[in-house]
């Protein structure tokens, strides 16, 4: 054991020197390039890397539990979708002047963004507590179906929301106000997005060490055996669910305000299907491979998709080899090290 | 409610539920057997309509159509299996579910090329485009056709699996696949040919929706996540575990389209499961333990 430790120290050090350069360089693209672009008169790519960091946050937060909780959530995009309309219902109401729900408390619509941003975080919180009740009693096969079936009625709640659209989804007039940030401004909305996604970043990588992470991936390994030297397996599971359905709200959040509109196609469960191969692509279990397969995502499709509309066509036999050959994921090609599991 | 509604939605109900089974049993035999998740078996559903519904243009009778799609939709899913699936076998389930993730963008968008996007449409013959009078009410003669072939599949399906040989070697790869193989089974011949099975039944189903419902692209998704709402109801690999979640849900969901406001009408079957999977995680009846 401690001959094998010392054995993989020298590979281990260049993996680390190799996973920093790789950090600080994807920090400095992400720093620089919406800048230039805005510079050079594209704010188009200014909206591309907006979606990539919001999309990246969601990636963050199932790779939580899907990486190093070992649950293949299908149902990630819903807590997005609640974060985006819980944003989208109250920007509604706060421009048409005319209260949420007057029983038994009278609730105002608003767009203020520090009434706003902690109330969705909360319902994604509170669904995903709800759901994640019911689901972790299972386990495999019957877990990825379970949270599919949640994610669906979930969007169909929304289609259901005629008021709010139904299936067209809800314009919103303006985005939310965060004094004393001028949101409106492309390139202080897409910094405050990035600002975001570091700290949620940071606090993932906070939390998988952390003894709260530790039995988290203990549970992965082998939840049996962590059960019986005495942890309530289900609740730290239950916990880390929550937690990840209330950052993948926040990434709803952010992806309202980003499009000024909301849609069920935010929700639909090809959209938990997209989450999960960023993580995967990216490499599951790392701090920073969600980030790298949420931008190769969207690139690979904006990248296809300029060729042919029918991308998926492409698309789909790509990511079929990828999961077959390349299971170490983006991360563990450049970095060099094995992702965790 | 008036009792010759309540029998019409009645047979509606079981006439989804039908459909729903045709699905699931396929895809719990899958599961259960192979311990594979497919989730592009809702392409196999739209191809199945896909393939009924230019047939029956190029050759006009409705029987034919069915009488040779449902065999290309069984080859169409063994080639699948031989070429992508059966990698996938010792793989771990996000494998599965991520590889036939990429299956369904594929054969969507490949029906899309193929086909063009805009739905087809199947026509019945006059037998069956009539209705039945029905102790008071006409009922369509085609959905009495549904629910006709569908139980009667379901009987040669119990009588395939509980009394015939290929049956026995379903039922024995279900408990122990290493042990069927070491005692000289060709178990990839057997999962090629279970997985032919859940096509046919799932291309089966997808043209008996041919002519209800638009035969166009992605018809296959909602009724993929119908299915595994049932399977995950009925319990995974069992096949009358699966027929009675799927009539239970076909009945839940046609009386709750008519009985609660619409916001409700299309989450009355999650609260279902969400209801028994508390009670019995494991399903109405598990097959294994």
């Amino acid at each position: 054991m401690a001959d094998a430790e010392l054995a993989s120290a020298p590979p281990r050090r260049a993996a680390m020197r190799s996973e920093t350069a790789l950090l600080v360089l994807g920090l400095a693209i992400l720093v620089l390039a919406p800048l230039a672009a805005q510079l050079l008169g594209e704010p188009f790519y200014v909206r591309l890397f907006t979606r990539i960091v919001i999309m990246a946050i969601a990636a963050v937060s199932l790779d939580l539990i899907l990486g190093y909780g070992g649950m293949v959530s299908f149902g990630h995009a819903a807590f997005v979708g609640i974060g985006a309309y819980v944003t989208g219902i109250l920007a509604y109401h706060a421009a048409s002047g005319e209260a949420l729900t007057t029983w038994p408390i009278v609730i105002h619509g608003s767009q203020n963004a520090f009434i706003v941003w902690p109330a969705a975080i909360a319902l994604a919180a509170l669904a995903a507590f709800v759901i994640g009740l019911v689901s972790l009693r299972t386990t495999g096969i019957a877990f990825i179906m379970i949270t599919l079936a949640f994610a669906q009625m979930l969007y169909f709640v929304v289609i259901a929301l005629q008021k709010y659209g139904g299936e067209d989804g809800l314009q919103m007039s303006d985005r939310s106000r965060l004094f004393p940030l001028d949101l409106g401004d492309r390139l202080v909305f897409y910094y405050l997005v990035l600002a975001i996604l570091v700290a949620v970043v940071a606090f993932c990588r906070r939390l998988v060490e952390s003894h709260f992470g530790m039995v988290l991936r203990g549970c992965r390994q082998n939840e049996r055996r962590m059960r019986a030297i005495g942890f309530p397996t289900y609740r730290y599971r239950l916990a880390a669910f929550v937690i990840a359905g209330a950052l993948a709200g926040l990434a709803g959040i952010l992806l309202a305000n980003s499009q000024n509109y909301v849609s069920p196609a935010d929700m639909a469960w090809t959209r938990s299907g997209e989450l999960i191969v960023m993580v995967v692509l990216g490499g599951m279990g790392t701090a920073i491979g969600p980030v790298l397969g949420a931008a190769a995502y969207l690139l690979l499709e904006l990248l296809l998709g300029s060729f042919t509309t029918h991308w998926q066509a492409i698309f789909g036999p790509i990511l079929i080899v990828i999961v077959l050959f390349a299971r170490r994921g983006l991360y563990g090609a450049l970095a060099g090290r094995p992702t965790d599991g | 409610m008036s009792a010759p509604l309540l029998i019409e939605q009645g047979l509606n109900g079981i006439q989804l539920g039908i459909m729903l089974f045709l699905m699931a049993a396929g895809l719990t035999l899958v599961l259960g057997i192979m311990n594979l998740v497919n989730l592009a078996h809702g392409s196999l559903y739209m191809l199945g309509a896909y393939f009924a519904a230019s047939l029956q243009q190029w050759t006009g009778s409705f029987a034919l159509a069915i009488l040779l799609a449902v065999p290309a939709t069984a080859l169409v899913g063994m080639a699948i299996e031989m070429v992508t699936l059966r990698t996938l076998y010792s793989r771990d389930h996000l494998d599965q579910v991520l590889c036939t993730f990429g299956l369904i963008l594929f054969l969507n968008e490949m029906t899309r090329i193929l086909w063009g996007g805009l739905p087809l449409r199947m026509t019945l013959p006059p037998a069956l485009a009539g209705t039945v009078a029905l102790s008071g009410i006409a009922y369509p003669a085609f959905r009495l056709a549904i629910i006709a072939t569908g139980i009667l599949v379901a009987l040669l399906l119990y009588l395939l699996i509980a009394r015939t040989r290929l049956g026995m070697l379903i039922r024995a790869g279900a408990s122990d696949r290493m042990m069927v193989g070491a005692l000289g089974i060709d178990i990839n011949l057997l999962f090629t040919l279970v997985f032919g099975l859940g096509a046919a039944l799932a291309g089966l189903a997808g043209i008996m929706a041919g002519p209800l419902l638009a035969v166009q692209v992605g018809m296959g998704d909602g009724v993929l996540i119908l299915t595994l709402v049932v399977i995950v109801i009925g319990g995974i690999g069992s096949v009358r575990g699966a027929f009675v979640a799927a009539i239970l849900v076909g009945l839940i969901d046609t009386f709750g389209r008519i009985l609660l406001p619409p916001a409700l009408a299309d989450i009355g079957i999650y609260v279902l499961m969400a209801a028994i999977l508390f009670w019995r995680p494991q399903g109405l009846f598990p097959a294994h333990g």
